[in-house]
């Protein structure tokens, strides 16, 4: 269905919390482990023990570094997948309508047995969020692990995605961003969560939560209180020593 | 419009087996999908202790190494010159045969020249014992050129450490400051605690000097000067003390700094505690004024007591730490330039630390009763906690920059309390407490006690009449005294040497001696291969356990290949390195969820077999039959001590737990419980556990102890003081002169900071340093398809300054000179990184051939080693001796003490140095790896 | 863009294919018989080897079929369409040419039309992608027009039209590209905006997800060198205009079609090669490698 849908019922997305990502590509794994046995054809890898091994992958992370104006440079790891965009151009490029948004919830699938691999959806993905399978030539994308957030064969708490599930640091969140009282929409809202190239046009419902200010140690003097020396040195530590333990018992 | 119908409810596998990751030494707890008998998928168990659910990368893509190309598929013999990689598969027999026709004769006549030494073994307990039943007195796990000066300043300063042996108060702690990480044996737990902090918007303070991974989470970052964190934490130190904030009631009750030091010149205890003739230290009583034991029940430690006996004049270890770290040798303006970071900067944190830990204390109203008999109404906690790992201790100078650290989190009060840095089980345990070393051989007979332990003093060396090593890697000499963990990086170079000694047969179990273990690593790879006159190698046989085709098996004369993960038992013991938590006991077991497709065995089943061949005690019954069937079988029924095993859970008819007899059942309830026992601590005895006379008795029930023995933190390190003390002559024995000067230096008893021994002379002015990356371990990674697209090759990242000073462009390859050789490599650049430090990640580079690669892979035509640069001993100084590259306590190797020269290249083919490649004997790897299991 | 060359092909030879279908179909004076044969064959070969080109660079050419259905959204799907009906009218057109010496206007306009409307819906794939600011731009349509008709002049002998519909051609070739660049650095998206993080500091990619290769970085982190381009673009005009051009002036005119087709044929394929191989993908923003052509990163 190559035409999105005009409204979804809910916007199932992640927010990425920038701020607690250690770049451990845990996510990355568990995705491809998860994917490569679950939704579609496996995500192979070829010449997977030669000189250019090339896999696809649902999820990658990249890394960045930030020079602010002052103050040390900054290091943020920064995990891309799907963000499962309500005006996705990568659905409405599809001509086979292999392409997809689901209406129950918006996420953003392929159908393979239909997919012609021509590649459009890559192409007009700003994010680089798809990848053609370099085996089957079916293009792959975060499927938001749909068979696993609904799956009655996995006990409730699993029901949710494999990278969300695995991320030691907790730094994925995994619900539905159109529910303003939801657990995801509150953090976007009290983190500040933001959208990636919002000029693209292309709505993504997955939100990121930016680091936190950083380097920012109070300058000295506003605590210079607690560090008033009580002796400058060992002698002046005794008579202190002594007056203290005095008050102490 | 109308979506295709998708099956949001597939089945997921046909059944779940729960055992354990051994991906790396986290052992994080694994639920294994099976379909159709075969893996299909590999998620945490979120029941288990240490991860409750998450992989990290190299966990959740165990699949890939469980089907690795490079698994070894059976025995086999060396076919042509070492190090070419050309075998003959032959059977068990005759390679079992094989070992005992070498080892045999080395046990009737001197085991010293047998040479056992294991790498991340998760079975010291067990190789250790097998290796002490054989008589050896050359035996270690990799743990020498790991962190042993992390593992020791630890022990002997508080009995207990970082490392995987405690962690920060996660849930309570407000500030936490890391220092020196990359990744850990923690892997998962450190990630969770980080998150647990990050989502309560608690602060993070990283002591790096390159900014990824924690540090770059963390809110304050301080890209401090290689080796000079011992500088930075006594500032930190300084600045405290000077401001009062310090916790006296906390010093005062449960550490030695109201100890009285022996201020006697003229005494051979001149500089020792002073201790009661029960050898219980003294304090002076508040109460009284008088002179009494620590431990008298009800006693007030005077912090600040001076006492005067026979015309000496004794003062408590405060008073000494007033006039060491007071001094403005270590004030922050002191000391900014050398360790890279603003005086101003210093001051802030050191407030920051006060502030928190007394302005913001939290309490908990818990109960306890310390071991004089006192009752504490409540649970002070000091919500600062600190981790550090192998930044601060792969110095040479590292056993006294982690004790300084120790030393900085003891005055803050906030080691063991609410908030802050607290022990696993069988942790605390003061180092007294534990085995010391020893080395007595008798032809024919087991070694006459464990090979490792802790040293308390000269008398307690393994060296002969004349001041001679009595181990080959010269652990517990003279030269680092105090080498709880053995020194396996000395291993093959002494070997080479003969030096102390020659050795026949060297048995080597995980370790990648002949690549990234190995410091001069292409040194090391000649030395394997080196022939003495007679034609014969310099080291005659090596026998080595592998899983895979790794560089090490190239240099093998017989190789026993082992199984993978998830086709063995194993058992991750209370004996050895559990994976207990603060507020519980727990271990675990590794059982087969599928049997092996090839013709190979677990290390461990191979042991027991080798030694009931052999007939070592403990390995065979009284009618010389085998003991044990198999590791499975000792994991069940071997017996340390009277109801004491591998296993605490599930003992005698599966109710006991801890102590208890043997049950044929216990792997059974281990697989039923998910592959783990946990036994939870008292609410009461959760903190302080030192001094908690609950906790104290609950680990005595459970057997983690003997008896109970509460005891001080150990600011003042004795055993330090008694080797000064026998270089001052003190002593019946004495270091070798060369050593004496050295020992004034580095042996003081108080934390102190000296430079590495590793200048930056002759123009070796870069710090060089490799980090773990999280998703890769050592040299496994690569042959995992999955991990090797992640990190396939490794630049050599350059600071700022650096880069531009060179001219460097992206792309651009760089020579790199130590003093003792040179590698080329392609370099990239990194603007949060120190200003004199270049680093990479670790172990990326492989050597051709090695792990079913194609020879042309990027791991070993860009990836590259800093080990060839760094050699085992330090360059010649003219004063006659070679000097090893270690700490001069502990032995640790110091691999971060490396200075290099680098300069702008055109780039070559590919990075030098390249070695020819090795054959690999398992054949060619697949193309393709397109895997679902029931397809 | 990777310049795959079965797109390179399938959009030059196409364009070519249609361009003269459309001149057959307007042209009030067709050729009729055996010569309407011949350039009948032509044109079809050109178009339909184009369509048949395309389909190697799927991942599933079996399912080709498929991508009839999206017309309502898709204009890869759209062409698709248009394409077999311009190919169907001119086929009927073309039967009154050949057998029936018949040249029914109205069939042969509608069948023009379809032709150029097939160019046009190839171009909006280009055009529509936001993603590459390049082809996010007014040229792709005027240019894949402009080489259609200029090339259909050629090829079906229009010396009049082609002498000046190929001058014309390159002036807004030359002015396109100019543009494009103008529309490629005035595109809003940089790292600041790809990573929202732009408020923290200036942004630098540090390390890339992964250190080999992967679907991404060979189809869209590909660019070719500045000055390769430039050289390239040099030779492009001088192929597909200024040689033809010239070769057209000469004397014996008639001979010289041939190698000025040739020539511009060639030189088109180096601007559809320019076309891939230039038009940068926002998605390298992520990978740090927006700016490889020469300029240092930021
Ligand atoms: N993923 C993964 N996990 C592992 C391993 C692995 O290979 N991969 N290996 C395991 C093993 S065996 C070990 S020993 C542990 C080691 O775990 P870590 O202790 O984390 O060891 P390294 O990665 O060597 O990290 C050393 C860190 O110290 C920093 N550093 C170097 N010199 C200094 C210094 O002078 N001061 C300070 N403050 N920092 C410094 C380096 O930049 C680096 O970040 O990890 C274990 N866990
Ligand atoms: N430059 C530099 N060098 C370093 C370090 C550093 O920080 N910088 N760190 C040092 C430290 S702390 C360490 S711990 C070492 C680690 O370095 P290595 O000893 O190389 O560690 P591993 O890669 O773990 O290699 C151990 C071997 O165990 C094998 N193995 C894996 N699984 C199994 C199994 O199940 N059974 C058996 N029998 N074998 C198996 C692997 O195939 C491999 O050959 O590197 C050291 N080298
Ligand atoms: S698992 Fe979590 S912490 Fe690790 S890279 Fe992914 S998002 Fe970041
Ligand atoms: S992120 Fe890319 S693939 Fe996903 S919905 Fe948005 S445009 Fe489509
Ligand atoms: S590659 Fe497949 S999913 Fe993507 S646009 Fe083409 S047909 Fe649609
Ligand atoms: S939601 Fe599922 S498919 Fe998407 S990135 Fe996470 S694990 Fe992969
Ligand atoms: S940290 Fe990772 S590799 Fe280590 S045991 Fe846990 S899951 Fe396995
Ligand atoms: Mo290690």
């Amino acid at each position: 269905m190559t035409s999105l849908p005009s409204h979804t019922d809910r916007s199932l997305g992640l927010v990425i919390d920038l701020d607690t990502c250690v770049g451990c590509h845990a996510c990355v794994t568990a995705c491809k482990g998860w994917n490569t046995e679950n939704y579609g054809a496996p995500l192979a890898d070829v010449d997977a023990y030669g000189p250019n091994p090339v896999g696809s992958f649902l999820n990658r992370i990249h890394s960045y570094e930030v020079q602010p104006e002052t103050g040390p440079a900054q290091v943020v790891h920064f995990p891309k997948s799907c963000l499962h965009c309500a005006d996705a151009p990568c659905v409405t490029v599809c001509p086979t309508g292999a392409s997809y948004k689901r209406t129950e919830d918006g996420i953003v699938l392929v159908n393979e047995s239909d997919c012609i691999g021509c590649g459009l959806c890559a192409w007009a993905c700003p994010y680089g969020a798809r990848e053609m399978d370099p085996e089957e030539q079916v293009m792959k994308k975060c499927t938001l692990c749909v068979d696993r957030i609904y799956n009655e064969n996995l006990p409730e708490e699993d029901r949710q995605p494999a990278c969300v599930r695995t991320c030691p640091a907790g730094a994925r969140h995994f619900g539905d961003l159109s529910d303003p009282e939801s657990d995801v929409s509150r953090l976007v809202a009290e983190r500040g969560g933001i959208e990636l190239m919002p000029e693209q046009g292309t709505a993504p419902v997955n939100r990121y939560l930016p680091p936190r200010p950083k380097d920012e140690l109070p300058e000295l003097d506003v605590l210079a209180p607690f560090l008033d020396p009580v002796a400058e040195d060992a002698k002046g530590f005794v008579g202190w020593l002594d007056r203290t333990l005095s008050r102490l018992t | 419009m109308n979506a295709p119908k998708v099956d949001t409810s597939p089945k997921v596998s046909d059944e779940v087996r729960r055992t354990t990751c051994y991906m790396c030494a986290c052992r994080c707890g694994i639920n294994v999908h099976m379909k159709g008998g075969q893996v299909a998928y590999i998620e945490g168990n979120r029941d288990h202790p240490v991860n409750r659910g998450v992989l990290c990368a190299k966990g959740a893509s165990g699949i890939m190494q469980h089907l690795s190309p490079a698994r070894l598929r059976a025995p086999m013999k060396r076919a042509g010159p070492r190090g070419s990689g050309q075998f003959e598969e032959i059977s068990w027999d005759e390679a079992l045969e094989t070992a005992v026709s070498w080892l045999k004769p080395l046990r009737e006549t001197d085991q010293s020249r047998f040479a056992f030494f294991t790498g991340r073994d998760q079975s010291q307990s067990f190789t250790s014992y097998w290796a002490q039943s054989f008589g050896t007195p050359n035996y270690a796990a990799h743990g020498g050129f790991c962190s042993v000066n992390m593992a020791t300043a630890g022990i002997y300063t508080m009995g207990g450490a970082f490392w995987e042996f405690g962690q920060p108060d996660w849930d309570r702690t407000k500030l936490f400051m890391i220092f020196g990480v990359a990744e850990d044996h923690d892997s998962n737990p450190i990630k969770m605690g980080i998150g647990k902090l990050k989502a309560r918007g608690a602060r993070i303070i990283g002591v790096n000097p390159v900014r990824t991974g924690y540090n770059a989470v963390a809110d304050e970052w301080l890209g401090i000067t290689p080796g000079t964190d011992g500088l930075f934490i006594l500032s930190l130190v300084h600045c405290l003390m000077k401001a009062g904030r310090i916790d006296l009631e906390y010093l005062a009750r449960f550490t030695d700094a109201p100890c009285l030091v022996n201020g006697d010149s003229a005494s051979d205890e001149f500089g020792l505690l002073l201790a009661n003739e029960a050898g219980k230290k003294l304090v002076i009583d508040r109460r009284t004024g008088e002179i009494a034991a620590y431990d008298a029940p009800g006693v007030r430690p005077d912090l600040s007591a001076v006492h005067r006996a026979e015309g000496a004049t004794h003062r408590t270890v405060l008073l000494h730490m007033a006039d060491k770290y007071l001094s403005d040798e270590f004030a922050p303006e002191a000391v900014a330039s050398r360790v890279g970071i603003e005086a101003g900067r210093i001051r802030a944190v050191a407030a920051d630390l006060a502030r928190v830990a007394f302005d913001e204390a939290i309490e908990l109203e818990r109960e306890w009763t310390d071991f004089r008999g006192e009752t504490h109404s409540r649970m002070i906690g000091r919500p600062v906690s600190f981790h550090a790992m192998r930044g601060i201790s792969a110095h040479a100078n590292g056993f006294q920059t982690c004790r300084a650290l120790h030393l900085l989190q003891i005055i803050l009060g906030s080691v063991e309390v609410p908030g802050g840095f607290r022990f696993k089980p069988p942790y605390p345990k003061s180092a007294t407490a534990h085995p010391k070393p020893h080395a007595g051989v008798t032809p024919g007979q087991p070694l006459d006690g464990p090979l490792l332990g802790f040293v308390h003093g000269p008398d307690d060396l393994l060296v002969d009449e004349d001041g001679n090593p009595k181990r080959i890697d010269k652990a517990f000499s003279w030269e680092n005294p105090m080498s709880a963990h053995g020194l396996m990086h000395m291993l093959i170079s002494n070997a080479h040497a003969g030096d102390p000694y020659r050795i026949d047969t060297m048995l080597l179990y995980m370790a990648n001696m002949a690549w990234n273990s190995s410091m001069n690593t292409s040194g090391v790879m000649k030395m394997l291969t080196d022939k003495d006159d007679s034609g014969e190698y310099a080291i005659p046989r090596i026998i080595y356990s592998d899983a895979y085709s790794s560089e090490m098996v190239a240099y093998a004369d017989l190789i026993l290949p082992d199984t993978t993960y998830l086709e063995r038992h194993d058992c991750i013991s209370l004996l050895d390195r559990p994976i207990c938590e603060p507020e519980a006991a727990a271990d675990a077991i590794r059982w087969p969820v599928v049997e092996p497709d090839r013709d190979v065995r677990g290390f461990q089943s191979v042991l027991c077999d080798l030694g009931a061949r052999l007939g070592l005690p403990g390995f065979v019954n009284a009618d010389g039959s085998p003991k044990y069937k198999d590791y499975a079988d000792y994991m069940q029924n071997h017996e340390r001590m009277p109801g004491i095993g591998p296993l605490a859970g599930w003992r005698g008819k599966g109710d006991e737990h801890g102590r208890g007899a043997p049950n044929p059942d216990q792997i059974s309830k281990y697989i039923e419980n998910g592959g783990f026992w946990i036994a939870h601590i008292p609410e009461e005895a959760a903190f302080y556990k030192p001094w908690n006379a609950e906790y104290q008795d609950w680990a005595v029930s459970l057997g983690v102890a003997d008896r109970p023995c509460p005891y001080l933190f150990s600011l003042w390190c004795e055993p330090l003081r008694r080797f000064q003390l026998a270089a001052e002559g003190r002593h019946r024995l004495s270091p070798p002169e060369h050593l004496k000067a050295r020992y004034a230096e580095v042996m003081d008893p108080l934390p102190v900071w000296y430079p590495p021994h590793s200048s930056g002379e002759g123009g070796y002015d870069v710090h060089a340093v490799t980090q773990r990356p999280m998703a890769m371990y050592h040299s496994w990674g690569a042959q995992n398809a999955w991990l090797r697209q992640i990190h396939g090759r490794n630049p050599l990242y350059v600071p700022t300054r650096i880069w531009e000073a060179k001219g460097f462009q992206d792309g651009d390859w760089a020579r790199l000179t130590s003093p003792h050789g040179e590698i080329v490599v392609p370099v990239a650049h990194m603007a949060a990184l120190n200003e004199n430090t270049v680093w990479t990640w670790n172990a990326i580079g492989k050597r051709k051939g090695a792990w079913s690669l194609n020879e042309n892979a990027p791991e070993a035509t860009k990836g590259f080693l800093l080990n060839h640069l760094i050699h085992e001993l330090l360059p010649p100084r003219g004063d006659g001796l070679r000097w090893t590259n270690s700490d001069s306590v502990t032995g640790q190797a110091a691999w971060f003490d490396l200075r290099v020269r680098i300069e702008k290249i055109a780039a070559p083919e590919e990075v030098q140095p390249s070695h020819p490649a090795q054959m690999n004997p398992v054949g060619k790897a697949p193309d393709l790896v397109a895997r679902k299991s029931d397809a | 863009m990777h310049p795959a060359p079965s797109i390179i092909l399938f959009t030059t030879l196409s364009g070519l294919g249609f361009g003269m279908l459309a001149f057959l179909g307007i042209d009030a004076t067709p050729p009729m018989g055996l010569s309407a044969l011949a350039f009948l064959v032509i044109a079809f070969s050109l178009a339909g080897g184009g369509l048949l080109a395309s389909t190697f660079h799927l991942g599933h050419p079996e399912r080709a079929l498929k991508a009839f259905t999206q017309w309502r959204s898709s204009w890869l799907s759209r062409e698709a369409w248009v394409s077999l009906l311009a190919l169907s009218a001119m086929a009927a057109h073309g039967v009154g040419l050949v057998f029936l010496e018949q040249a029914w206007r109205v069939l042969g306009i509608v069948g023009a039309v379809l032709s150029l409307a097939t160019v046009f819906a190839t171009s909006m794939i280009y055009l529509q992608m936001r993603t590459v600011p390049r082809w996010n731009h007014w040229s792709p349509p005027v240019l894949f027009l402009g080489f259609a008709l200029a090339g259909g002049a050629l090829t079906t002998g229009r010396v009049s039209v082609a002498l000046w519909a190929l001058p014309l051609l390159a002036i807004v070739q030359a002015f396109a590209w100019i543009d494009q660049e103008r529309r490629e650095r005035s595109t809003g998206t940089d790292l600041a905006t790809a990573t929202g993080l732009g408020h923290v500091g200036r942004v630098r990619a540090f390390e890339a997800p992964h250190t080999g290769e992967s679907y991404l970085t060979r189809e869209m982190v590909f660019q070719i060198g500045r000055k390769h381009a430039m050289v390239l673009k040099v030779i492009s005009a001088l192929l597909f205009a200024v040689v033809p051009v010239v070769l057209l002036l000469l004397p014996f005119t008639h001979f010289l079609v041939v190698p000025a087709v040739a020539s511009h044929l060639l030189g088109a394929l180096i601007q559809r090669l320019l076309f891939f191989a230039e038009a940068r993908h926002v998605v390298s923003q992520y990978y740090g490698r927006w700016d490889m052509t020469g300029m240092r990163g930021g």
